[in-house]
Parts: C-alpha cells; structure tokens; sequence
C-alpha cells in the first residue's frame, strides 16, 4: 500500500506553552543517522565542543570529563542479580563475553571510552523456547565514588523464548554504560531501564537492540533520579516482520537533565515501531530532551512507525526541548507519523475538575496522575508499575508543596 | 429554601483585539425548587453567563454580583462555588485522560461532601443513577469525556448532578444533539433531582424541545448580553412560533 501523504504526519496543536518546542525534518544531508560514525577506538572520535548536533543539548560541564580523558576504571557499582530458574545472568570477562554479538559499534567518544575500558560483561542469557515469567532483576546501586565506572550488559534471548529483563539503578555514581540486547527470531523481550539514581548520579548510556525476525521488543526507560541521565537507544531489525516499542517516563526536577535520544533503523521490510515517551518537569532549570530518530531505508516497505513525545511543563524556569526526525527513503509504507506537544496543565481540565468541588491541588494531582497512568498500563511489569506509581506520588508532594512556585 | 441572585451582571473576555463586553447587566433571581428557562440566539451571551456563574478564568466579571443566600458567589474560588451547591452541565465537557469516571466521580463527591461516600451506598447510588441514564456499566471504568459520543457526554453530566446533589443546577444546552430518546432520559433525569432534592434549575437552550419534558415556572429570553424579556412558560410557546426575529430586530 502507499500512503498518500509519505512524508508525515504532524500534530503541534498542544504545543502551545511558550517552551522551546524544535522541530526537525528530515535531517540535513550527510547528518542522517544512516551514516552516523561508529568506532571502538576513543581516539577516532573528537572531544565534544557541545556545537555538534548531537551534543548541542548536553550541559557537558556536568559530564565530568567522560567525554574528554577523565578515568573510567572505578569499581564503583554494584549489581545484585536476581534471576529465575531458565536464565542465566554471569559476570564474564570481556574475552569470554560475545561482546559485540548484537552489532553494536560505539557512536561517540563516552561509548568508545567506556568500550575501551570495559574488563567484565554482564551477560544474561534465555535460552532458545524458554517461557520465562518473572523477570530478572538486576539492581545497579553506586557506592558514590568520584571515579567514573564502566559498564558492558548484554541481554541475549533465543529464538521464540520469552522474558523480562529489569534494571534499577540506584545510589550515587558517575556510571556510563553500553548495553546490548539481541532478540531472537520470534521471541518476546521487555527491557526495562528504572533510573532511580541519587540526586548526584551522572548515567550515560548507549544502547542497541537488534530485532530478530518476527520477533518483539518492549524497552522501556524511565528516569526520575540523577543529576545528568543521557540515554541513548537504537533498535535495528534482523529480518522481517519484527517490531519494538519504546516506551519511556521521566520526571525531571529543578536542575536535572535528562536526556533521550532514539533511533529506530527500519532497515528491514514489514517491521514495526511505536514509540511514546512521556515527561514532567518542573522546577528551575529542570531540562529534559527527547530526540526521536527514525528511518526508514529504501528496502523496508511496507513499515509502520509511530512515534510521540508529551511533556507537561508544570513550573517556570523548566524546560523540554522534543525534536521529532522522520527520514523516509520508501513510499511504500503502511504509516509513518509522529507527534510532540509540549504544554502547561490544560485550564480546561483544571476548570472541569474544580468545577465539580475538587480543590485546586487536588485537581492537579488528578491531571497528573492520569497524564501518566497509560504508561503504567503499557508498561506491564507490576513491580515496576507499582515503584512508578510511588515515585510520581512522591514528585506530586514535591508540585504541591508550593515551593516550586506552581502557578495558581 | 435557597435563592440565586443574580444584579446587574457585566462580563467581558480578553480577545486578541483586547476585552469585548459580552454580558450587558443580566438580572435573574431564582429559588429552591423553580425551574427558570433562559433562551437566545446563538451568541448571546448563554454559555458566558453559565460560565461566569461557575467562576472560569477566562471571563472577567467588570461589574454587578452573584450571590447564593445572600453570599457573594463572585468571591469564591471555582470549586468553592461547587461545594457551595452550584453545578454547572457543560455545552462542551472536557475529556481528562488517565482518569475512570468512578474515580472521578467518588473524588467530587468527597469533595462536595467533605468526606468520603460511604461505599456501598455509594456503590449502590452510582449503579442506580446510571441505570436510570441508561449509561452502560462499562462507562465507569473509562476515562471521563474520552471517546464519549455527544450523547453518552450530556448523560454523564446528569450522572454528575444526580449524585453531587447541587442547590441549583445551570444546564448550558443539555438538550443539544440528543435524540428524542436521549433528550427524554436526560429530562426525566432533571426532574427526578427536582422532585428528590428541591433542585432549582437554569435551563439554557436554543429549542423549546426540552421544555415539553422539564416543565419552566419561568421563561428569559437572552438577547445580546442580558434578558430582553421575560414571563410565564406562554413565552417559551410564542417563541416556538415566531423564532427570535422579533428581538433581533429590536436589537
Ligand atoms: N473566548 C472568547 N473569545 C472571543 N469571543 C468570545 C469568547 N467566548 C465567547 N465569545 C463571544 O461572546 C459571545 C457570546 O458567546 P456565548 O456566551 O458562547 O453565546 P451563546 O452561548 O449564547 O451561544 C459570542 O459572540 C462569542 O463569539
Ligand atoms: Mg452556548
């Protein structure tokens, strides 16, 4: 089928508030992210300036020095491992690792640095036909040491099996990471990324999942804790029919960056993506960037791709930059759009709920509570949905407290 | 026995090209049990009386009051109105995602009452109402306003009324776009709160249809910002026959 109107589908009807709101087209030629730069060796990448494209939004002061020479060889991470019967999770040596396995080349200088210095990879392994269903749990808490760690995972699941891979990071660290996840022909993986981190936490975070045929990926990001979270995620296939869902959920408080960036790769025919991130921020200086990048290769008729972002900006002083891109090299496409409003709360709503005796405060939390209640319900991982729902509970005290200045 | 008093009533709303006046000095008492229709020509200025009354920010009263008992209802905050006793049945309810109508619904009620709703009456009081409104069971599980029909939406503003138990009740054009079996379930709906409760009614339509099934003690007509004329419900009938030309000319 084609479509009649192969570019995209935009709506911008929500983003009214007065927050940047940037929209990319299709990107510049030779900035397409076909042809990004990808190398293991930390010296064929430049130190970031902050000018180029993809770093123009990162407060690179606050990387501290990881995309420069600072050393990333502390030890201060430790990861407790709770795994069902039918997987197994190890701690190997790079050398025995297939490390590399899913395709994954660095794409900037932190992920080549973090490759280089990387001794051991956390390999979780489901079997061919395994059903799994509890999820592993991986817990990655900091142990506030000032040296930045290293960290290599790579979530590898069978053809037809099916399992949940959950990882909460907690505590205090400077932590950058590469991840790896491999989905096998037919099988079903949700990954999940819980940044639970200290106030002080810097995460950086590559991460490449590769689709087998027919098979599906849910990873789901979500960010409430850390002082500089960037996150970024890429998903290819490995031959037809296979589809991925990244969903993500971010909270971003006074000072806070948290940064996503996504690249879906349709580079195979029949394949899907669907994509939806939702954030809040509130706060002075609470910044959150999304930047969603798909494309759609000539060979891959016949995809569907949807992708949006929503941020609800709740205070002065916050800010959300979403920059949709949409490359499409086909025509022959069942459906390719994608959205991005940003917006305050809605005074419709908020004169609605009041209107019916729910007090302001009330009303908002009400507002909030639903903004985010679809996540949860996509979501699926009880325990995960259960600390989300504790979590924005806890960021709806620090909105109602009134120190922030919400706006009557 | 409660009274609604409404004196010399001036609106305006902020356009682009600055304020624009739209109410004119409206004046209308009503009491506890009355059944008052107020009706005009589209742009009149109905929705904007309704939506003074109920406190929304986008409209500016410049002048004149509303008070409830003798209580100045232009000095309450929106919800404060609403727990005073007002209601106001929206011409365009708003969707709020991520919220089921029995959430929503056991929140006003809490916080109209000031205290939450014993649950199995409560249970029992949502079930019934429904049922009388012909809402489907399943509509409580789904978000309030979302992907409701236009229909499905005026009922589920009647349901809201019904169970918040108001002093009066402002409907702004309940009656529009509903078929004759919906516009019947939604009167008998308004009547039930009347008989059940002593509910004073504003009725706001643009029709006389309505009027067959709620019965008016009185009939305003509303022609640009304030009541041109007002009486008995012999007016609503001189209206059905000869539309409003007679006070747009005058106008
Ligand atoms: N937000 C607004 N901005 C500009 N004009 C408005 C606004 N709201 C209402 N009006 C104008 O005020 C007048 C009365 O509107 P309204 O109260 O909705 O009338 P009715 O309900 O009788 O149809 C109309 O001319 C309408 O265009
Ligand atoms: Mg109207």
């Amino acid at each position: 089928m084609t479509i009649d109107n192969p570019v995209l589908s935009t709506d911008h009807s929500q983003a009214s508030a007065d927050e940047a709101h940037s929209h990319g087209g299709p990107a510049a030629a030779g900035a397409s992210y076909a042809d990004r730069f990808a190398s293991t060796d930390p010296a064929a990448f430049e130190a970031p300036t902050g000018r180029e494209e993809e770093w123009r939004f990162t407060p690179l002061r606050r990387l501290r020095g990881l995309q420069e020479d600072a050393a990333i060889d502390g030890s201060g991470i430790q990861v407790e491992i709770s795994a069902p019967e039918g997987v197994v999770v190890e701690q190997r040596p790079v050398e025995a690792s297939d490390r590399g396995i899913s395709g994954y080349v660095p794409i900037d200088r932190v992920s080549a640095r973090v490759w280089a210095s990387t001794a051991e990879v956390t390999v979780v392994d489901v079997p061919a036909e395994a059903e799994i269903a509890e999820p592993v749990f991986l817990t990655v808490t900091g142990q506030g040491e000032d040296t930045a760690t290293a960290g290599h995972t790579l979530i590898r699941v069978g053809a037809h099996a099916r399992a949940t891979v959950v990882t909460f990071f907690e505590g205090s660290a400077t932590f950058a990471e590469n991840v790896e996840i491999v989905v096998g022909d037919g099988a079903a993986l949700t990954v999940v990324s819980y940044q639970d981190w200290a106030r002080d936490a810097v995460h950086h975070s590559n991460a490449h999942a590769v689709i087998g045929r027919d098979a599906e990926l849910k990873h789901v990001s979500i960010s409430f804790g850390g002082d500089l979270v960037r996150h970024d995620t890429t998903a290819v296939y490995q031959g037809p029919g296979g589809g991925v869902e990244l969903l993500g959920l971010y909270f971003a408080d006074a000072g806070q960056h948290i940064e996503h960036r996504l690249f879906v790769d349709h580079n195979e025919p029949k394949t899907r993506s669907n994509v939806l991130y939702k954030g809040a921020l509130q706060g002075q200086d609470a910044h959150a960037v999304w930047i969603g990048n798909v494309l759609i290769r000539p060979e891959a008729e016949g995809i569907d791709t949807y992708e949006l972002n929503r941020n609800l900006v709740l205070t002065d002083g916050a800010r959300a930059d979403s920059v949709p891109n949409l490359e499409i090299e086909t025509g022959e496409i069942e459906g390719a759009g994608h959205a991005s409003a940003t917006g305050r709360f809605d005074d419709e709503q908020l004169f609605y709920l009041r209107s019916r005796g729910v007090p302001e405060e009330a009303a908002r939390r009400l507002v909030l509570r639903g903004f985010f209640a679809e996540m949860i319900n996509k979501i699926g991982v009880p325990a995960v949905g259960e600390r989300m729902l504790a979590a924005i509970e806890a960021e709806l005290e620090v909105a109602m407290s009134g120190e922030l200045g919400v706006e009557a | 026995m409660s009274n609604l008093t409404i004196s010399d009533l001036h609106v305006t709303v902020e356009t682009p090209e600055g304020p624009k006046q739209i109410l004119r000095g409206v004046d209308l008492s009503i009491n506890s049990g009355e059944t008052h229709a107020i009706m005009g020509p589209n742009g009149s200025g109905k929705s904007t009386l309704a939506y003074s009354i109920a406190g929304h920010p986008k409209y500016e009263v410049t002048s004149g009051s509303v008070t409830l008992d003798g209580e100045e209802v232009l000095e309450m905050s929106v919800d404060e109105r609403a727990r005073a006793g007002l209601f106001l049945a929206m011409q365009y309810p708003v969707e709020v995602a991520g919220v089921s109508v029995s959430n929503f619904l056991r929140t006003a009620k809490t916080a109209i009452d000031g205290k939450a709703p014993a649950l199995r009456h409560w249970v029992a009081d949502v079930r019934e109402s429904m049922d009388a409104l012909r809402i489907d069971p399943s509509f409580a599980e789904r978000n309030v306003n979302e992907g409701f029909s236009g229909g499905e939406k005026k009922r589920h503003e009647i349901l809201q009324m019904e169970l918040l138990k108001p002093t009066f009740a402002i409907l702004d054009e309940t009656d529009s776009g509903l078929d004759v079996d919906a516009l019947r379930i939604v009167s008998e709906g308004v009547n039930r709160a009347k008989e059940n409760t002593g509910l004073g009614v504003l009725l706001i339509t643009h029709y006389t249809r309505i009027l067959r099934y709620v019965k008016p003690d009185f009939v305003h007509v509303f022609v640009d910002g304030k009541v041109a004329e007002e009486g008995g419900p012999e007016l609503a009938e001189r209206l059905e026959a000869e539309g409003y030309d007679r006070f747009l000319a005058k106008a």
